[in-house]
C-alpha cells in the first residue's frame, strides 16, 4: 500500500478528515478505477469531481469532438478547446486540476467488440451515453463482467439517477426497463434540448454515489431510482425491483451474450 | 379526492404541458381510460398495438412499479399519486 506524500495529504485533508472517509478511505479512493462513458454533458462533471478526489485511475471514452453547442454544459471543454477530440480536452482538463492521477482515454465508440476488454480493467463503471443502444450494451457488459454501473439520465428538464448490481442480486437496467423505445417513438435527438445544469446535477450525483460505492459508506442507490425535476425542483424516489424474468440477470436468462445493438438517433 | 398522476416530459404536450393530473379509476387500466378522454393520444404512447404497456415506460403506484403488482389491473385509492416514467437516454 501507497502513501501519502504532504502534498496529497494537504489537497485531500477536507475529506481525509472526514470520519467516514479518512486516510483508509482516500486511499480506496487513491486505489479505485473508473470509467466513464461518454465526456460530455454527465460526464464532465462527474469527471471532474472524481479527478479532484484523487481517483486514481480515471477512463473515459468518446469518439465526438467538442462542439461549440456542447459547451453550455459539458464543462470539462472549453472555448479553447474546440473541434479537438473530447478525450484530449477531458484530459487536459483533468491533469490540471489533478496532476497526481492516471487517466487513460479511448478516442473511439463503444461497441460490442471493444467493451469487454476496456472496462475489465476498471472497478465502478457511470453511463452517460446519450443514446439507448450503448445504454443497453453497457448494462449487458457490466453484467457479464460483474462490474458496479452508475446509471444517469437526462431528457429536458428531467433526471433519472441509479446504481446497478445485476451480478450482486441487484437490479440490472434491464429490470427496470426491458427494451429499448423503438426508433421514431422518441424525439430525435435535434428536438431534445436539455438544461445544462441539469447535466451538472446528475453528474455530479453520479460521482457522488460512484465515491460512496469506493469506499463503501451510505446507502447505496441500487434498488431505487432517484427521480429529479429541475422546473419542479423536486428530487422523488421510485423502487427498482430485480425482475425474476429479466432476459439478462435472471435465472432463466434468454440473454447469454452480448448483442447487436442497433443504432438510431434518439434521447 | 382523485388520484394524482404525474406526467413525464415527452407527454406533457399531450396535457397542455401539465406535469400533473387527477384521474379517477379503480385500477390503472381504468386511470388511463379516464386520462384518455381528456387528453387524446395518451392512450397509444402507453399502450403497444397489443395492448400492453410499453417495455420502455413504467408506472408506479406511490413507489411500487405496477410490473410487481398487478400490471394494469393494479388497483388504486383515493390520496394515491400513480406516476408515469419513461426510460430517458439522454447524457
Amino acid at each position: 500500500m501507497f502513501e501519502f506524500t504532504e502534498e496529497q495529504i494537504q489537497r485531500y485533508s477536507r475529506q481525509i478528515i472526514l470520519p467516514e472517509v479518512g486516510g483508509k478511505g482516500q486511499k480506496k479512493i487513491a486505489g479505485a478505477k473508473v470509467f466513464l462513458i461518454g465526456a460530455g454533458g454527465l460526464g464532465s462533471p462527474a469527471a471532474l469531481y472524481l479527478a479532484a478526489a484523487g481517483v486514481g485511475r480515471i477512463g473515459i471514452i468518446d469518439a465526438d469532438h467538442v462542439d461549440l453547442s456542447n459547451l453550455q454544459r459539458q464543462v470539462l471543454h472549453s472555448t479553447a478547446t474546440l473541434n479537438r477530440s473530447k478525450v484530449e480536452s477531458a484530459r487536459e482538463t483533468l491533469s490540471r486540476i489533478n496532476p497526481d492521477i492516471r487517466i487513460d482515454t479511448y478516442n473511439e465508440k463503444l461497441t460490442s467488440e471493444n467493451i469487454m476488454g476496456l472496462i475489465n480493467d476498471y472497478d465502478i463503471i457511470l453511463d452517460g451515453s446519450d443514446n439507448f443502444p450503448t445504454r443497453f450494451l453497457v448494462n449487458d457488459a457490466c453484467y457479464f463482467q460483474k462490474k458496479t454501473l452508475i446509471s444517469g439520465s437526462i431528457f429536458r428538464f428531467e433526471g433519472q439517477l441509479t446504481t446497478l448490481k445485476g451480478h450482486l442480486d441487484q437490479p440490472c437496467y434491464r429490470c427496470l426497463y426491458p427494451e429499448p423505445p423503438p426508433p421514431g417513438l422518441v424525439p430525435s435527438c435535434q428536438e431534445a434540448g436539455v438544461l445544462g445544469v441539469l447535466a451538472g446535477t446528475i453528474g455530479v450525483l453520479q460521482a457522488a454515489e460512484a465515491l460512496k460505492e469506493i469506499i463503501g459508506i451510505g446507502s447505496s442507490l441500487a434498488g431505487r431510482l432517484l427521480l429529479y425535476d429541475a422546473l419542479q425542483m423536486r428530487f422523488r424516489e421510485v423502487k427498482v425491483r430485480k425482475d425474476k424474468n429479466c432476459p439478462l440477470c435472471s435465472e432463466h436468462p434468454t440473454i447469454t451474450k452480448l448483442l447487436e445493438y442497433q443504432e438510431y438517433c434518439s434521447i | 379526492m382523485a388520484i394524482r398522476v404525474r406526467i413525464p416530459t415527452p407527454l406533457r404536450k399531450l396535457t397542455g404541458e401539465k406535469g400533473e393530473i387527477e384521474a379517477k379509476g379503480a385500477n390503472i387500466s381504468d386511470l388511463i381510460e379516464d386520462i384518455e378522454k381528456r387528453h387524446p393520444g395518451i392512450k397509444e404512447r402507453i399502450y403497444d398495438e397489443t395492448g400492453e404497456i410499453r417495455r420502455f415506460i413504467n408506472i408506479y403506484v406511490n413507489e411500487e412499479d405496477i410490473r410487481f403488482i398487478d400490471g394494469n389491473k393494479t388497483a388504486v385509492r383515493d390520496g394515491d399519486e400513480v406516476s408515469i416514467i419513461p426510460a430517458i437516454a439522454g447524457g
